[in-house]
Formats: structure tokens, sequence, C-alpha cells
């Protein structure tokens, strides 16, 4: 063991699929303590360096150097790779939904008192420390699924630090948080920095990078493009070095002039069909014409389950009425609500937007093949042509209309799901977390085809966690607190503090 | 087996080689199935001095493999929707037995079509009983289907009285027309037309069929052209349709050659060209693929799972008794051991074929393969008198290595 400058060291690091050269002679060189910022849009290499490092892509079949602790490393595998310290979180956490959190955390790696006998008080005394340590306040025995996205991250954190890993990679961890848990992500954090453990932190938040980082790496194309200390960074020079151009405006907003009503919610109130928990509480709501309608709040709040039960994917545990151009609608499945005229682009495109294994031309259609059929038989050259025609005006960029949707990088994947729903011809489109996990290029084009929605006519309803996203893009925002609508902002009278202080809870 | 205009973009004139190679890249899999059948059949044809790929011999072996197509055909829109049904042998061998009950009866007394009739109906119950319990009652098919194995198992004894009951004991009008669906080959013009000597009939209906897969062929080519999408050369073009047809009078021989084509082969055919329009072209079909694929993604889009899956099991029930109706008129009787084992077949056809077992994956095609490797084992083993022990050894271990070759292209 060296005790060199460097914990981490990635030399002329070169690997190619067949076709792609995805990383070109990268460099990458990681502070011993230090948190180190990886930037970059999706598909320029940070996922594939990463799997260079953790021994995903054994060694072999990459060019250059990983030198981990001042020792050129060889590993074959991702158990080689924990082993020597280095542990990585991913954006799709690997959680055991019905194990507990102690389970969990020793999964792979339990605490045996006689060989293979789980010493089950030795398991949940450790857990507990854990716990304590990344600032847990819950039962080592509660399971994964009574836990919000928030806690599961920092359980991850912890079954690393179990491990006893020295180097963290997180990846994307704040995707899927609000604001104030990824505060208390980010708190975590920096006292890990304290006791001395190295972090490799992946982001598009950029915020984040700026208030966490010491050091920031940006790729591009895969290639390293700069290594900076944060205070020679900005947001914008980020951006700039990451598209290779600069995005003046990152939020294309253009003046909208709200015209008629035309899906009016009154007294919405919608019940968890489990627990029976009120999720939504008596929440009543406008949507205009040509406007787009921000829904902003916390985790938790009830804004999924709001637009999920107006689309009626809710069951019929809701209460409430609907209006949709001044005519009662009675709303019992996605079906009746997408002949309404209504769509919804979920926050989980993979669980809810697309299947995976259809092709790009066979998702898009998906939810409007009766416009393409004509007795129940497909029509299938209208399918291409239809398709196609999205692709081209969404700019998805794909070689085929056959490539499978699994092998699309989440911009393009989420351009897809778009294309499903502007097949449909909505009058409302939802968009649930439009642009989550999604490069800095891509979003912007996403803004711009919403842009495009409202021109059209369309009523557009974006919720999302990132304030800015909101702040940026809405006409009108109304902010959501346990179920209710704490507030509504006109553009105008919006901004960070009052969005927040309404989702916080301070009517 | 398509070669399609992969995009609808203008494309780089190609080559045939090129062609070729992109048909190959694009259909891996029902190239990898066809090679595997081939080479199985080269084994056996050497193993037998030839005699397995006479005529006589590979007619029989179509015969063979109508009763577990059938199956296997609707079996892999039901695995493809994510779902497995394991009723089908005791299914069909209680159909099989209504049909031969209703016709032996001296109550009902029916005569081949009606007893048909009634049967397709009684299978669509069933299907409707077990689409009812999976798709409205959320029972997992696993053990509605697995309850149904066990239930009608035991109604076939109770159908039969627990004994065979020969078709002969039926009027004789009805068990002659009975016969010639699982038996019977399509008539001659010419009288007295022996085996190995040419089967007029038979040929004019493959010389039919061919024509007609050229008109379909010119006609989608005409309908992609209007679209302004790519079209193969038109030389590209005759070259495939004269591969195509060129192999179809190849296999096609062994019928024209030995007796004719049976109705049987006719019906599994009909049946396979109906599903794979089901399963490629239709909305019905498309929504399976969406339902196995991912179900949450396609009750999103505004399909309705419950009933899609509720009428893919009727589907499946219909379907069986069209193959308890084959299998009965086979055997020429009604067993109580009817059917024992055949959804095993089926689904170990369809999975051969390349059917995912995850679901949202397979092709009719694939499973038709699938069951003539299955039947090419039983066949070719039987012809070489080997132990009935070394018989099911094989057949589960192909089944192994069938799955396991797909999995590492899957991989790749």
């Amino acid at each position: 063991m060296s005790n060199g400058e460097f914990i981490l060291e990635m030399r002329g690091i070169t690997k190619e699929f067949p076709g792609v050269r995805a990383l070109d002679q990268v460099t990458f060189q990681v502070r011993r303590g230090e948190i180190h910022a990886l930037v970059g849009e999706n598909g320029a290499g940070k996922s594939t360096l990463m799997k260079v490092l953790s021994g995903f892509y054994p060694h072999g079949t990459y060019s250059g150097d990983v030198v981990f602790d001042g020792a050129v490393q060889r590993y074959a595998s991702i158990k080689d790779s924990e082993h020597a310290g280095i542990a990585i979180i991913y954006q799709e956490l690997a959680l055991q939904r019905y194990m507990t959190i102690a389970e969990n955390i020793f999964l792979g790696n339990e605490l045996c008192g006689s060989p293979g006998v789980i010493d089950w008080n030795q398991t949940y005394r450790r857990t507990g420390e854990l716990l304590r340590e990344v600032g847990l306040k819950l039962s080592p025995a509660t399971r994964i699924l009574d836990i919000g996205v928030g806690s599961q991250q920092l359980v991850e954190i912890a079954k690393a630090l179990s491990k006893n890993a020295r180097l963290l990679i997180l990846d994307e961890p704040t995707a899927a948080l609000t604001e104030t848990e990824s505060d208390k992500l980010l708190g975590i954090l920096g006292e890990l920095k304290q006791k001395g453990v190295t972090c490799v932190y992946i982001s598009h938040r950029l915020g984040e990078v700026m208030r966490i980082a010491d050091r920031i790496t940006v790729l591009r194309d895969g290639r390293t493009v700069t290594t900076q200390d944060k205070k020679d960074m900005t947001e914008a020079r980020m951006i700039t070095h990451m598209v290779g151009r600069d995005l003046t405006q990152m939020y294309p907003r253009k003046e909208h002039t709200p015209g008629r009503t035309v899906l009016h919610v009154k007294n919405w109130t919608v019940r968890d069909p489990v627990t029976d928990d009120v999720k939504v509480d008596d929440v009543s709501f406008e949507i205009r014409q040509g406007e787009i309608l921000g829904i902003a709040g916390l985790m938790g709040a009830g804004r999924t389950e709001l637009v999920m039960s107006i689309f009626g994917a809710w069951g019929r545990r809701t209460k409430g009425s609907l209006t949709l151009d001044g005519r009662p609608l009675e709303i019992g499945s996605p079906h009746d609500a997408i002949r309404s005229g209504i769509g919804l682009l979920s926050e989980d495109r993979k669980r809810f937007g697309l299947v995976l294994g259809m092709d790009i031309k066979e998702n898009s259609t998906l939810a409007s093949l009766r416009r393409l059929s004509n007795l129940g038989v497909i029509n299938k050259n209208e399918e291409i042509l239809r398709s196609d025609r999205y692709v081209k005006e969404l700019r998805t960029k794909t070689p085929t209309l056959e490539q499978r949707a699994g092998n699309l990088s989440g911009g393009n994947q989420q351009k897809v799901v778009i294309a499903k729903w502007l097949m449909t011809e909505p009058k409302v489109l939802f968009l649930d977390e439009p642009t989550r996990g999604i490069d800095v290029g891509a979003k912007v084009e996403i803004y711009n085809i919403m842009n495009d929605l409202v021109d059209r006519g369309v009523c557009v309803v974006m919720i999302s966690s990132e304030l800015p996203e909101v702040l940026g893009m809405s006409d009108r925002i109304l902010v959501i607190h346990d179920g209710k609508v704490a507030g509504a902002l006109p553009r105008g009278e919006a901004n960070q503090e009052k969005v927040m202080h309404y989702a916080t809870g301070n009517a | 087996m398509e070669i399609t205009a992969k995009d609808a973009s203008a494309q780089q004139p190609e080559g045939l080689g090129q062609i070729l190679l992109n048909s190959i890249k694009h259909n891996t899999k029902q190239y990898t199935m066809l090679l595997a059948l081939l080479v199985i059949w080269a084994i056996f044809a050497i193993w037998s001095d030839g005699y397995f790929l006479s005529n006589r011999n590979l007619s029989n072996l179509s015969l063979q493999t109508v009763t577990v197509a059938i199956a296997a055909i609707p079996m892999v829109l039901v695995i493809v929707a994510g779902h497995i049904d394991l009723s089908v042998g005791s299914v069909l061998g209680f159909l099989g037995a209504v049909a031969a009950m209703l016709m032996i009866s001296p109550r009902t007394d029916f005569g081949a079509t009606t007893a048909i009739a009634a049967t397709l109906g009684v299978g669509l119950l069933v299907g409707a009983w077990h689409g009812f319990w999976i798709a409205y009652q959320k029972v997992p098919a696993f053990i509605v289907t697995l309850a149904s194995q066990l239930a009608f198992r035991g109604l076939i004894i109770g159908l039969t009285g627990g004994q065979t009951q020969g078709l002969e004991m039926a009027p004789p009008s009805a068990a002659a027309n009975f016969k010639l669906i699982g038996q019977g080959y399509v008539p001659t013009l010419a009288e007295g037309v022996q085996a190995g000597e040419f089967h007029d009939t038979s040929a004019f209906i493959i010389v039919f069929l061919i024509l007609v897969y050229w008109l379909v062929s010119f006609r989608q080519r005409a309908a992609r052209q209007k679209y302004g999408f790519t079209v193969l050369p038109m030389y590209a073009e005759f070259l495939k349709l004269l591969i195509v047809s060129g192999a179809i009078l190849l296999f096609t021989k062994i019928w024209i050659w030995y007796l004719g084509i049976p109705w049987s082969v006719i019906l599994v055919l009909v049946l396979a060209v109906i599903f794979s329009f089901i399963a490629g072209n239709t909305r019905f079909g498309r929504h399976l693929y969406a339902i196995g694929g991912n179900p949450d993604a396609a009750r999103l889009s505004g399909i309705n799972v419950a009933r899609n899956t509720f009428w893919l099991f009727c589907v499946m029930g219909v379907m069986t008794a069209v193959c308890g109706i084959a299998y009965t008129s086979r055997l020429n009787a009604a067993t109580t051991g009817a059917g024992v084992n055949m959804e095993l077949d089926a689904i170990a056809s369809a999975v051969i074929g390349g059917t995912s077992l995850m679901g949202g994956e397979g092709t009719i095609f694939g499973a038709l393969i699938g069951a003539l490797v299955m039947s090419s084992l039983d066949n070719g083993m039987s012809l070489q008198n080997l132990d009935v022990t070394w018989q099911y050894v094989v057949k589960g271990l192909v089944l192994l290595l069938a799955v396991w070759v797909d999995m590492l292209q899957r991989k790749k």
C-alpha cells in the first residue's frame, strides 16, 4: 500500500464495442479523501468507465491501467474490486424488496457464527451501527418495500460501508430524490468524507455537484475533457464542457397565453389501495389550454398518485369529479383516459413506459394501435411511416426503427415514450418527471418538445422534483404537500423559496 | 425468414451478399433452428442408411408431428403473454373423449361434423373457465392449469368409464369421416394411385400455394413501394421467391410421391399461417407481446390486460379441442391415457423454437421447427429401436442444449 496522492488513477483507458469506441484514452485521477464529481452527458462514457473500474468489464477487455492504492489492478469480476475496497452504488437500486434492511446489507456477506449459520444478533447490532453512521433512524428489521427511495439510497451506502469500502462510487444517487432527501444524502457524504471515505459522485444535477465536489472531471464522447478544482468551475462552464457548446438557454421558455379550461379536477381524493391511507386529499384545479402547468412538491407528497389516478391507473379508490371540455368525464382505466384524450408519461419509464424487448416502432405505436388498424389487423406499413415520422420529429438517435427500446440511452428512450403519447393525439398530457436521468442536451430537446406541444394546443402538465426545471418551464405552479394543494403560483410570483415554503407544509 | 424493408428512410442500394448477410443477421435464431433440425436429420439419415429421409418415413413423421404442433402453436402465444398452460394434455384427452362419446353414445348419436362443432364449443368453455380464473381472479396460470391437469384427467376416466372407447363402436359413416382428420389424405383425380406414385391433387395444391405465395409477396412489395420504402432489387426478390419455392417443392415431394398430403398436415399449415398472422399483424397479437414483455407498461398504454388474457385462454381452449380431435382421430379411439405429457412436449417445442419463458418473445414458425425437432427425435430413435430409456434422456438433453444455445446467442 502506498500513500501517494491518488487513491485511484485510471490511465489511458480505451474500451471498444463492436463499431463504437466508448472510451478513448480516458484519464481519471481521484485524490485520497476527496469528493470527486464525474459529469457528462448520457453516452459520454461515465458508466462504461465505472464498469471498467469495477471489473464488470474484466481486465483484458480494455486497454490502459487501473491503479488503485498505487498498484495496477487486474480485476476479473466485480467481486475482486469489492474485495479491494471499491463499492459502486448504481442508479437502479439493487435491493431485495421483501428482505429487511439488515438482510440486504449483509446479503452475500452474511455474518456467521458457525460456518453457514447466520448470527442474527451480530447482524442486527452491526446494521444498527451502520444505520446510525448514515443517519437513518429505522429499525434494522424494516423491510425495503416499506421505506422510500431516499432511505433505500442510504441503505445502499450503509451496505457499501459494511464492506469497508474505501472508494465509494455513486451513480446518479439523487435522481429519484426530492430536494430534502438530496440535502440529507449530501450531508451524509460530507460526514463520510470527514471519516476518510473517498467518493466519486456521478450526477446530472450540476447544482449539487457545485455544492459537494472538491474536484470535477468532465467526460465527453468517451474522452476526458478536463479535471478542475471546484473553485475554477461554474455550472455554465461545466455545461459548456459537457456539450461542447454554449447552452445559453437551459430553459427555452416561451410566453404562452392560457386559453379556456380543458380539464377541471374537482374535490379529487385518492386512497392507497392497500393501506387505505389518503394519498390525495380533496384537490381541485384546472388545466388550461396553451399553458404548462407545473406540479411541485416533495417525494411522497402525492403528486404521482394524483396524476396516475386521473389517468385511471389507480383502480376505483378515487373520489371526486373530472370535467373535460365542459363535459363530465368518467375514467375507469387508462384505456378510458386515452380514448378521452389524456396521456401520462410515467416517472418510471422502464417499468411503466416501455416494453424493453420491443423495438422503437412497436413501442411508439402501442397506445394508438386502434388508429393504425382495420378490423384488428395492423397496417404495418403505416406503422413504419408514422413511427419514423416521430423519430425524425423528436430527433431520436437510432440506426433503425427495429432497435430494441432496451438498447437506447435514457434520453432516446424518453423520446420513444413521448412519441407513443403524441401518437394518441392527446388533449392533456401529464409528464411525470420527464427529464429524470437524462443528459443536459436531451433535456433541452424535451423542453422544446413541450413548448411545441403547447403551441399545438395540447395542455401540458409537468411534475418535477427539480425546482429550477419547474420554475424555468411552468406558466403556473401547483405545489402539493401531504396530498393537498398547498399553494398555486403564477409564474411571475414563483421563486425557489416560495415553492419550498409551500412544499414543506408552511401554508 | 423474412427479408423486410428495415428502415423507412432511404438506404444505400445493397449487393446480393449484403442482402443475404442482413437477412441472416436479423433472423439468426430461425436459421440456427433450421440448421439444428437439418443436422438432426442428417444424423438419422446416416444412421438409418438413408431410410429416415425416404418419402414414406418423412410423410409419417409429418403425421406424427401434427398433434404436438397444434398444441405448440397456441402455446407460443400463451407463453409470449407471460403465462403457461399445463393442462393441454389432460384437456385434449378429455375433449377427444367428448368427441368420441358424442358419436358413440346412442343418446347423442352425433355425426362427425356435429360432434366436432360441439367439441370445439366445449373447448371454448374450458378455455373460458381458465381465462376467468387467470384474467379476472388473478390466480397464476401455473396453478389454474395444474388444477385442470388433475381434474380433467379424472373427467376422462368418468367419461370413458375407464376403458378405451374405439371409434368402431360409433356409426360407420361418422367414424369414417372423423377418421379422415387424423389419418386421411387428400383424394386423387386419377384412379388407383398407389404409394410411391405421382399424387396429382397434392401437386396441384402445392403449386397453387406457391402461386399464392408469389402473389402475396408481390402485393407486399407493391404496398411498400407505395409507401416509398426501400424494397429488395427485383432480381433479389425473384431469387428469394425461387429459393423459397424450391425449398417448398423439395420438402413437399415427400407427400406428392407418397399417398398425398394428409388432411391433418393441411390443418396444421392453415393454423400456423392464421396464428402467425395473429401474432404479427393483429392488435390482439401485439397486445399479447406487450403484456408478456411488460404488463405494467401495457396497462398504462391503454391495453385491457384482463380481457386480452381471457380471450387468449379461450383461443387456447378451442385449439386444445382441435388438438384433441386430431389426436383421437389418429388413434381411432378415446383412451384414458390420451395426451399424457403432451403439454410438456408443446412447451418444449415452443421453447426449442426460441420462445422465451420470460414472456414477450416467440414465433409460431419457431414452434413448428421445435415440434419437428421433437418428433424427429422420436421417429429417428424409434427407427433404430433405441431403448425407450435413452429416447427420454436424449429428448431431455436436446431441450437443455437448445435453450443453452439460445441463451448464448442472446448474450451477444
